[in-house]
């Protein structure tokens, strides 16, 4: 007992302010990319070229990087000498609209990032249901890491269910897989309206590594209406904390 | 006989035309043979040959004596099963059966294992093919008092998706049949014709939580097959990171036990602490599963000499905390009951099921790749093998602690005399028409990847074996006879990967 108690002194309080200081993130951490407007046919092609998902589209004089698509590889900094493609440590990268996941490198594109409406249908509390459907684990283990006391997920009012029919949402994590098909659409069906639909990872939004598989679907967005989408690959802590937040009362 | 047997290393490529061909008797008794003299079945898998017939490919290791072994039949729609002579290739022929529609006859249960399309493409009405997981028979026990209790693919906690059948009388389980293959995402069939861009990220997603052991096969198998060597200096940051992800995942499936028995003081520690290991990885290549890190040639990221400095600060402090958070486990007495005498199974068990990593080593079992088959700094740097006899929850609880000791100083030691120099070498064509065998140690246990070649040094064929895949069945049989409601530590205790499996 004794020892107990002790050990709770020396393991001391731990849970993490949140927003976070930006030196909470490691310097080699990919967080959200930015584009450059000038660029030869040249760099953009090697962009294009090395990029595993096709996240990389357009012309050199108007490109676009699909953070839904992207697996934060790393590979088109790596490969552009002309700074085409810089990667920032900016860990708040999730959206409500499929389309603002799409960044440009035109400077004057207003980016909207979430939608404020779904705040007032659930106040401070939300009570989430996860469900994987070829999630590759890493999406999953990170979600499951903000129950920790590091980020104690619960001081905010957010809260992962055990049974559907308890939750305002779904969080789901995976390509959505055909075999795991049915059991996502009765687990959605299960859970009371108004409900939420959270993408968490590149698998989920597009398909990420697993775009245009047979044995798979790209992701959840033609099966159900998405509500945010929490890109990467996995997403950071941080990145998924953030996401969830924007859906209630701060 | 003896004569024919070929010995392999790991991660040597060889002429496919060396493997010896023999008639399915041969094969048979070759196969009963060498398991009986010690040998194990890393993979058993069927291939496409060149003039389209199928043909079985039998991998064998002998870990004492550190060499591996490859032979092979043709056959055409079926064979009979080897299960019930060597009962740890039973899943290994179901999946044989789904890959290529070969039927094992007389298998004593020959069901999908994860249900997809096959890889023959003569095959167009395959039985199984349509096959959803949940719609096909389960084993079951009738009697009046029997009753069954269905568990997933759904869960409660945030956890990927398998089911659980269980057969009970009262709280005591008789019977628990798991049925996978929710996660099938066609990852095997994806990789022919490559290594191309995406490849690197489907060995990185195989299994998310063993990213750095997936991906590490690969490469491995590709320098085999290209004879590349790789810089020291990569080969030793690279088996630090391969500890560093054991000492992320033992940490957090301690943590995962105390919660599961209703210890919270060490769970909610080493749930933090699991974070730690986790930042670390980050801390070398930007993300926390070590996405990015390796590629064949060598790693992407090097560390200079005050990142090595903060590593080993941080390194040491977390496993200060690691060690406190631990020890309080295994002074409590409510630990200890729960832990003690759950789940057990007997080492000729485990021995028949070719079980795998810690499940192996908590039955006795002295088994672990980075020492019977080293490869990288492994030859240079030896980690002792960890076990401990009692082979249920406690055992594979504390095999855990032992390797995260073990691991913790692997990497000091690493890290205090990294070798200097470079860390990407180039990469050559890879050899036409070859084979090789990648083992690599992952933190569940041993993960085969065989690559063989095509005529132009594609990869033709691509076998992946997550440890998952042994070991899914012993916790069936641990189960036996434990109560329904040891279940959750139970599963725990094995930490299995349903995506790893189901590939
Ligand atoms: S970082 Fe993203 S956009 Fe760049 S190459 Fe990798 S996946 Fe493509």
């Amino acid at each position: 007992m004794i020892k107990t108690l002790y050990a709770r002194l020396k393991q001391g309080y731990r849970t993490m302010p949140f927003p976070v200081k930006a030196d909470a993130l490691p310097n080699r951490f990919l967080g959200r990319p930015y584009l450059s407007a000038n660029l030869s046919p040249a760099d953009f092609q090697q962009c294009k070229q090395v990029c595993p998902t096709k996240a990389i589209a357009g012309s050199e004089a108007n490109f676009s990087l699909d953070l839904g698509k992207c697996l934060f590889c790393g590979e088109c900094q790596k490969i552009s000498q002309n700074k085409a493609i810089v990667f920032s440590k900016e860990y708040r990268l999730a959206r409500s609209e499929r389309k603002s996941l799409v960044l440009s490198n035109q400077p004057d594109m207003a980016e909207q990032r979430i939608k404020k409406k779904i705040n007032n249908i659930f106040g401070r509390s939300l009570k989430l249901r996860q469900v994987s459907a070829g999630g590759c684990n890493a999406c999953e283990l990170d979600i499951n890491v903000l129950n920790t006391p590091g980020f104690d997920l619960a001081r905010f009012g957010i809260q992962f269910v055990a049974s559907p029919r308890h939750a305002d949402g779904i969080v789901l994590t995976g390509p959505v897989t055909k075999n795991m098909q049915l059991a996502l659409e009765k687990t959605y069906k299960a859970i009371p309206s108004p409900k939420l639909v959270i993408a968490v990872g590149a698998c989920a939004i597009s398909g990420g590594a697993y775009i245009d598989h047979p044995e798979a679907n790209n992701g959840i967005d033609a099966l159900i209406p998405v509500d945010l989408y929490i890109p990467g690959c996995p997403p950071h802590p941080l990145t998924i904390l953030d996401g969830l937040l924007s859906l209630i009362k701060c | 006989m003896p004569g024919r047997i070929l010995k392999m290393h790991n991660c040597q490529a060889r002429l496919l035309a060396d493997i010896p061909e023999m008639s399915f008797t041969e094969f048979r008794d070759m196969s009963i043979n060498q398991i009986q003299k010690g040998a194990r079945v890393v993979s058993f898998f069927g291939c496409l040959d060149e003039n389209k017939s199928i043909r079985l490919m039998m991998i064998l290791a002998y870990d004492k004596q550190g060499y591996l072994t490859a032979f092979s039949t043709i056959v055409k729609d079926a064979y009979d099963s080897l299960t019930l002579q060597i009962p740890q290739v039973n899943r290994f022929e179901r999946e044989i059966f789904e890959q290529w529609g070969v039927c094992p006859k007389g298998h004593p249960w020959l069901k999908p294992i994860r249900p997809q399309q096959t890889l023959n493409n003569n095959l167009d009405n395959f039985p199984g093919k349509e096959n959803i997981p949940l719609v096909s028979d389960f084993f079951k026990i009738k009697g009046e008092e029997i009753h069954e209790v269905a568990v997933g693919p759904v869960h409660a906690g945030i956890i990927e998706p398998g089911h659980f059948r269980f057969q009970c009388h009262g709280e005591e389980v008789f019977h628990l049949e798991i049925s996978l293959g929710y996660q099938h995402r066609g990852i095997e069939k994806a990789l022919i014709n490559g290594p191309d861009k995406r490849t690197i990220h489907y060995m990185e997603t195989a299994a998310g939580d063993t990213t750095i052991g997936h991906a590490l096969a690969y490469c491995q198998a590709i320098e085999g097959l290209a004879d590349c060597a790789v810089p020291l200096r990569a080969s030793a940051l690279r088996a630090v990171m391969l500890e560093l992800e054991r000492l992320a995942n033992h940490t957090g499936d301690l943590g995962a036990l105390a919660n599961d028995v209703g210890y919270l003081p060490t769970a909610a520690y080493c749930g933090r602490l699991r974070g730690d290991f986790l930042n670390l990885t980050a801390f070398i290549c930007g993300n926390r599963f070590g996405r990015n890190m390796l590629r064949p040639g060598g790693v992407r990221f090097d560390l200079t000499d005050s990142m090595i400095n903060e590593a080993k600060q941080r390194l040491i402090k977390t496993f200060e905390d690691v060690s406190n958070a631990v020890s309080l486990l295994w002074d409590s007495s409510l630990v200890a009951d729960r832990f003690d005498d759950t789940g057990s199974l007997s080492q000729k068990t485990a021995l028949d099921l070719g079980l795998v990593g810690i499940s192996a080593r908590a039955c006795g079992i002295e088994q672990d790749i980075r020492f019977d088959f080293p490869t990288g700094i492994f030859k240079f740097s030896q980690i002792p093998i960890s076990t401990h006899s009692s082979g249920d929850v406690f055992a594979r609880a504390f095999v855990r602690w032992l390797e995260i000791q073990r691991s913790v100083k692997f990497i000091l030691d690493q890290l205090n005399k990294l070798p200097e120099g470079e860390i990407m070498a180039a990469v050559p064509l890879l050899k036409p028409k070859n084979i090789a065998v990648s083992l690599v140690e992952g933190w569940r246990g041993e993960i085969c990847h065989v690559v063989i070649t095509d005529i132009n040094g594609n990869i033709r064929q691509y076998k992946i074996v997550d440890p998952s895949f042994h070991n899914w069945l012993g916790l069936a049989i641990a189960l036996r006879g434990e109560e329904i409601s040891d279940f959750p530590i139970c599963n725990k205790s094995f930490s299995l990967s349903y995506c790893g499996h189901d590939l």
